[in-house]
């Protein structure tokens, strides 16, 4: 048996709301002040540098994104890295349980619609108004870039940066599920805040780093003949490698990293590059859709994991009473 | 259509192994005010969130307006207007701009909205704080404005959840003229309460639950009659003599007592009065006044679960 009516009754209006209440609320001031405040920050580090070292760089616009000053070891890809998740889940946290601790969910579902447009309303609502500041933060970034150094970018630096400014979108979208599953499945806003940056935490510091390593040698340990040469054992550096991509933070990187540097030879392929593979490699740039090949699967992990996270979410929220 | 706007059969809810309603059946009247009553907890939200589509049904059937919950549940919440126990609403939005949002999302055009919201805000008497933060309202006027959503809705059904629950007595009344003035309109009311005595006015029939079952049905004079065997006391203030032994002779009166000069008090199974006047001038009586005291549910209440207090023993055990 079917249920009668669409699913999707009611959307456009949930989001607006949704899109309005985002708008108005000092949060979203608070972003706004940080996006500005770190574009200013990251885009003064990295001129001073390309303005050093690059005459003729084909590539000039996108060094803006990847270089960082000496001794400051912080990339405007690195800062986006760590300011997208604080948004995605400052956004998100309270989205569900806010409604019982308000009381207003009963009363809203009590119209005629379904459960499935308040929730997906919520998420695009909250998507759409982190996508408006990260386009107002390219805008800033790459107009100041023109700006101050004077040179145009082209057709395939600018479309490179177009891409790298949806992948992002698409990594707030995983963060923004993640917290959007806690607001549902904690009915204090507060733990489900504490929760929600408890994972980021981990995700992004814990696990590339220190635990997906650790991991990685129970399941495949390194080679002692590897180890007595001084060198890492492949399997297991596959290995550490693969875990790590668990955590979306290693994914964006990636991704970032291919897409960015289009004229690095060591973003001509994710994961272990033998120095067997780079001897007797072409010089010279990527084409764009080489870099997009590469960076695909990581692209569609981002993807994949927001679209599993939600409908985690949504299977929850489904089966919740409506009892507050 | 069919007189009939909600009919539940057989509902039943459980949650894992315990079942919080147990098999409940009851209809509500096209225009009538239909009290579930009984204490918290005894199933009353349950059955109104199952009656909405809003709560998965267990076992049995639910029909509003003809329409299955489960189903079509769009169809039954389009035209059923629901008020929540202690509802909520944007405190940082408007009285108007809350309405507005739930008119939106019933569908209402643009020049529909705004007239009826004005129209609603004013009926229930909020018309002077329509562009006031929500935020600033008390628990009355928030209750008021849920009432003035429902009028807005133009439902033909209207659920109130403990309507009158932690009001102070003056808007109690009020609250309840409102209510009686949603079934002039050919509102149905369905409401629950733990407040006996607040609801006993203006619901037309109640059902008063208990551990998940409906324990009595009916209108309060004849659940009165059903558990007091009566429960009428009728006051006659008459000059004359001998009176005490004519009315204790009129057909429906138990007894009579004496309750000062010229006073006499009839606890009868029903209204008595016509037949009662018509005693004390057939013995050539001075009728000086009659007035009738109806039973009271609070009374009911406290009778049926004296006599059946193992039921909750059972179910605590």
């Amino acid at each position: 048996m079917r249920r009668e009516g669409s699913a999707l009754n009611g959307l456009g209006v949930v989001i607006l709301k949704e899109l309005s209440d985002h708008l108005t609320s000092v949060r979203m001031r608070v972003l706004e002040w940080l996006v500005v405040l770190f574009a200013l920050a990251a885009l003064y580090l990295a001129i001073q540098q390309v303005k050093d070292t690059t005459a003729e760089d084909p590539f000039l616009l996108l060094r803006l994104f990847t270089r960082a000053r000496e001794g400051i070891p912080i990339t405007f890809v690195a800062f986006l890295s760590i300011l997208v998740p604080v948004m995605a889940i400052g956004l998100g946290f309270d989205a569900v349980n806010s409604e019982y601790n308000r009381r207003t969910l009963s009363r809203i579902l009590a119209q005629p619609i379904y459960r499935d447009a308040l929730l997906f309303g919520k998420f695009i609502a909250g998507l759409f108004t982190i996508s408006i500041s990260l386009v107002a933060l390219w805008l800033l970034v790459i107009g100041l870039g023109l700006v101050l150094l004077g040179v145009p970018p082209n057709a395939e630096e600018t479309a490179r940066a177009f891409i790298f400014l949806l992948v992002t979108i698409a990594y707030a979208g995983v963060w923004l599920a993640l917290a959007l599953l806690f607001s549902i499945v904690f009915r204090s806003a507060a733990t489900a805040a504490l929760v929600t940056f408890g994972l980021w935490l981990f995700l992004t510091f814990l696990w590339p780093s220190v635990l997906a390593q650790m991991v990685a040698a129970v399941i495949s340990p390194p080679d002692p003949g590897y180890t007595a040469l001084g060198l890492p054992t492949p399997e297991n550096v596959e290995w550490g490698q693969i875990l790590s991509r668990l955590s979306p933070s290693t994914l964006f990187g990636e991704i970032a990293f291919v897409l960015l540097n289009p004229d690095d030879v060591s973003a001509r392929a994710l994961g272990t590059i033998y120095l067997v593979q780079l001897q007797g490699a072409a010089r010279g740039a990527l084409p764009l859709g080489q870099s997009l090949i590469i960076a695909w699967p990581d692209i569609v992990g981002l993807v994949a994991g927001t679209i599993v996270l939600f409908t985690i979410g949504y299977m929850v929220f489904q089966r919740q009473e409506v009892r507050a | 259509m069919s007189d009939t706007v909600i009919e539940a059969k057989n509902l039943t809810k459980r949650y894992g192994s315990a079942t919080v309603v147990k098999g409940i059946s009851f209809a509500v009247a096209r225009g009538e005010i239909f009290g579930l009553l009984g204490p918290n907890g005894a199933g009353k939200t349950t059955t109104i969130l199952m009656l909405l589509g809003l709560s998965d049904i267990s076992d049995g059937t639910a029909r509003v307006l003809d329409h299955d919950p489960v189903r079509e549940p769009l169809a039954v919440k389009r035209r059923v207007g629901y008020l929540p126990d202690q509802v909520g609403f944007y405190d940082n939005l408007t009285a108007a701009d809350n309405l507005r949002y739930i008119a939106r999302l019933i569908g209402l055009s643009r020049e529909e909205r705004q007239e009826k919201i004005v129209a609603a805000l004013a009926h229930v008497g909020l018309a002077d704080v329509i562009d006031k933060r929500v935020g600033t309202f008390s628990r009355g006027m928030r209750q008021r404005l849920g009432l003035a959503e429902i009028l807005m809705k133009d439902a033909q059904v209207a659920i109130l959840d403990e309507p009158t629950s932690g009001l102070d007595p003056q808007v109690t009344v009020e609250l309840l003229d409102i209510i009686r003035d949603l079934k002039q309109r050919g509102v149905s009311v369905l409401l629950s309460s733990h407040l006996l005595a607040r609801v006993q006015s203006v619901c037309d029939r109640v059902a008063l639950f208990n551990e998940g079952n409906i324990a009595l049905m009916g209108t309060v004079s004849e659940l009165g009659r059903q558990v007091l065997g009566g429960g009428f006391r009728v006051e006659v203030e008459a000059e004359g003599q001998g009176l005490e032994a004519h009315l204790a002779k009129v057909p429906g009166v138990q007894r009579v007592e004496s309750a000062g000069a010229n006073r006499l008090l009839l606890l009868a199974q029903r209204d008595v009065r016509p037949e009662a006047a018509a005693a004390v001038v057939g013995a050539g009586g001075r009728l000086l006044r009659l007035a009738v005291e109806e039973p009271s549910l609070e009374a009911i209440y406290q009778r049926y679960f004296h006599e059946h207090p193992h039921e909750g023993e059972r179910h605590a055990a």
